[in-house]
């Protein structure tokens, strides 16, 4: 394996050398490894803020946090976990690494625009970090609903301003991937032999693209609203109030989708190469990922059924949330499609994509019943919708990432983990997380509204059990990143190939060299062709 | 496999982030379309106190300013850099001299006690009020853009000057000069929906 230098040993411009070789680096693979490091803080930290949250409501009363400080720190949650970890995790920690490599070529096509976005990324956070100490951060919620957001005396405009930060890093990326995609392809390589996790990226990067403007002109209007106060969305003033949840949706909802898609992508990859059979249903999986990308840009009224809409809206809405219920489904009955009658070998990725599919479609289908209008009166607002939405974002984004994590690994540092603590650690996160969520969507029905620091004496028993549950996930995710942290230490002896992947990152040696391929990389005619796998691995993955 | 001498690739980034641009102000104009409707009479009125001559005269420098920005980029294809020089000059001093207009045109307004949050403002129709209040966000925003612009055209113009734009590789002119274009395209719909609404 060592005909080629890796590219952790090859800076990239050459004189570049230390954290120099890392800050003023183009190459992708350094990049997407920085993302991964900024993120991963992002998330342990949001996380432990989380487990904050559900400490004081494990008891009634007031414990642990005052009443404002419990407000701040679920905005704080919030914003973190949406614009400082689930947007870029995906696209910006393994699109980055991994979407040259899996159309062949050797970098992204904007490589300067690249590290920049990553700059701006940072940038972002650091403002973040700064409004916490100035005056305090917001109590509005990661919406910043108007007119509280305009009337709290707490820093709205420099958390806002974070946002539109990071939000323009989220646009450029996208601009970078599509242009890639388009202009940098292997010759051989045409559109319907692109791997799956690159073409979820695709959809990903449009909505990205077309999205993200409309939350960046909305955030600028909230800070016009503080500094000059037009009165655009106060009805004293002739203003709509409903008008700025309609615009923070119109791109809010779409970045629902910036956050599962790629996930989607990423289980895609694994399922196929553990099943050693070819994905069910490709150009499916292809078309549904652009149809999810279409229609869930018009779904964004379905968070304000109970804001005041015309029925004809609310009817409109709702039908078109459900429609885009299908192209999901389309995925999950594919994933578990190409496992059925496959030569299933199990590893920690793939134990980890066979809970994502489970969680995901709890989230879902969940889904389904705040997406139908009626139901949703009942729990509109109520913890039924926290458990919602952290199923399908942690239980399907944040799986998809650790599943990610453990699949390309290998891959980014030449390294084996430990496969034991790997899976117990997944056993913990995953009993922990359904027992965790479980008790909310039940704390929901029965009618307990989210973002209060406090709650009647019925709903002890559920928040009681949701923290015990969250201490479990807590102490998992922790492991999780302890054990592949401590693989660093070992020998960097990972194969080319440990898992018996066909797409073309693990047809180079790993760590990969830096520019991605030691030779011209062969295209299959067919991305998921395992025939010749099948032969060459007839034994099992092995540690290290 | 090296991006570096893809020219088309760059205009292909260059368009998309004109879309992203474009989605900018449609939510703006969203905005407009919605509060339009409901206040349709007070828009119109709104529109009589605009002064239709700083419009018309910006729209003009505008679009002369556009057709230079044109010229540059085929005098660049043709290596005539003397002219692409001027033409670029020319556009910024058209970029200038529409900051200077709209500085005038804002003061008269602000004279007149008509900005956020004015006593005239919060007195008069809440029509009125938002009408207004989107004649300055909107055209407070596009001249923003307007400035990024001649940033963008200044820094052509060193580029052609010290020879780094060339006939050969002008994609850094031609991205600006799409640039300006949008920028210029956008105000060809604030003209009419402000100055026009009467």
């Amino acid at each position: 394996m060592d005909f080629e230098k890796s590219f952790f040993e090859t800076p990239s411009s050459a004189r570049l050398t230390g954290i120099w070789s890392w800050l003023l680096t183009t190459d992708h693979k350094r990049i997407g490894l920085m993302y991964l490091f900024a993120t991963g803080f992002w998330f342990l930290l949001a996380v432990l803020l989380g487990g904050l949250l559900r400490l004081e409501l494990m008891f009634p009363g007031q414990t642990l946090l005052s009443s404002h400080l419990y407000n701040s720190i679920f905005t704080l949650h919030g914003v973190i976990m949406i614009f400082l970890f689930i947007i870029p995790a995906l696209p910006a920690v393994f699109g980055n690494f991994f979407l040259p490599m899996q159309i062949g070529t050797d970098d992204v096509f904007f490589p300067k625009l690249n590290l920049m976005s990553w700059y701006l990324y940072m940038l972002g956070g650091v403002i973040a970090i700064f409004s916490l100490f100035s005056d305090g951060f917001p109590d509005t919620g990661w919406t910043f609903y108007v007119p509280f957001s305009i009337s709290t005396n707490t820093n709205v405009s420099t958390a806002v301003f974070a946002a539109f930060v990071l939000g323009f890093a989220s646009m450029l990326t996208g601009l970078n991937f599509i242009t890639t995609i388009h202009r940098m392809r292997h010759p051989k390589m045409g559109w319907l032999q692109i791997p799956l996790f690159t073409w979820s990226l695709y959809a990903t990067s449009w909505v990205q693209l077309l999205a993200t403007p409309i939350i960046s002109v909305t955030l600028v209007l909230v800070m016009v609203e503080r500094y000059f106060n037009v009165g655009l969305f106060d009805p004293a003033r002739g203003g709509g109030p409903i008008l700025y949840q309609h615009l923070f949706w119109m791109y809010s909802h779409p970045a629902v989708y910036i956050m599962i898609l790629p996930g989607m992508g990423v289980i895609s990859e694994i399922i196929p190469v553990f099943a050693r059979k070819s994905i069910f249903g490709y150009k499916a999986i292809v078309a549904s990922s652009m149809a999810i990308a279409v229609a869930g840009s018009l779904v964004w009224a379905h968070h304000m059924y109970t804001s005041g809409m015309s029925d004809t809206a609310v009817f409109v809405f709702s039908f078109l949330t459900f429609v885009v219920a299908i192209p999901s489904a389309i995925k999950v009955f594919s994933w578990v499609a190409t496992l059925y009658k496959g030569a299933i070998e199990m590893t920690p990725p793939l134990f980890l994509s066979l809970c994502f599919i489970y969680l995901f479609s709890v989230g879902g289908l969940t889904g389904l019943v705040l997406g139908g209008a009626g139901t949703d009166i009942h729990v509109h607002d109520t913890h039924f919708v926290v458990s919602h939405f952290h199923f399908t974002m942690f239980g399907g984004t944040g799986f998809a990432f650790f599943a990610a994590l453990h699949y390309w690994w290998p891959k980014m540092f030449g390294r084996m983990y430990n496969f034991k603590w790997a899976y117990i650690a997944s056993v913990l996160v995953t009993g922990g997380f359904i027992f965790h969520y479980v008790p909310m969507f039940i704390l929901g029905l029965q009618g307990m509204p989210r973002r209060y620091y406090d709650y009647l004496p019925q709903y002890a028993n559920g928040n009681f059990m949701a923290g015990f549950g969250g201490l479990f996930m807590i102490v998992g995710i922790f492991m999780m990143m302890t054990n592949l942290i401590l693989s660093l230490k070992r020998e960097r002896n990972a194969p080319a190939d440990p898992w018996g992947g066909v797409t073309l990152e693990w047809m180079t040696p790993s760590p990969p060299p830096l520019h991605n391929f030691t030779g011209e990389p062969e295209v299959l005619d067919y991305p998921y062709d395992f025939s010749k796998v099948i032969e060459k691995f007839a034994r099992k993955p092995k540690e290290s | 496999m090296s991006s570096h001498a893809d020219e088309s690739g760059k205009k292909m980034g260059m368009w998309l982030f004109l879309y992203t641009e474009i989605i900018l102000f449609g939510g703006l104009f969203v905005l407009y379309a919605v509060y339009f409707s409901r206040y349709t009479s007070d828009f119109i009125e709104g529109g009589k106190g605009l002064s239709l001559i700083f419009g018309v005269v910006n729209t003009i420098i505008l679009l002369i300013s556009s057709f230079a920005v044109a010229a540059a980029i085929t005098a660049i294809q043709r290596g005539q850099k003397k002219i692409v020089l001027s033409a670029i000059a020319g556009c910024l001093g058209c970029g200038a001299i529409f900051l200077v207009n709209k500085y005038f045109e804002w003061g008269h307004k602000i004279a007149l006690g008509i900005y956020p949050n004015s006593d005239r403002l919060l007195d008069g129709p809440d029509g009125l009020n938002m009408f207004f209040g989107l004649y300055y966000i909107i055209t407070g925003l596009h001249g923003l853009h307007i400035v990024i612009g001649m940033t963008f055209l200044a820094v052509s113009f060193g580029f052609v000057l010290v020879g780094r734009v060339t006939a050969k590789r002008f994609a850094l002119l031609e991205n600006a000069g799409l640039y300006w274009h949008l920028v210029d395209l956008i105000w060809i719909f604030i003209f009419p929906l402000f100055y026009l609404v009467v």
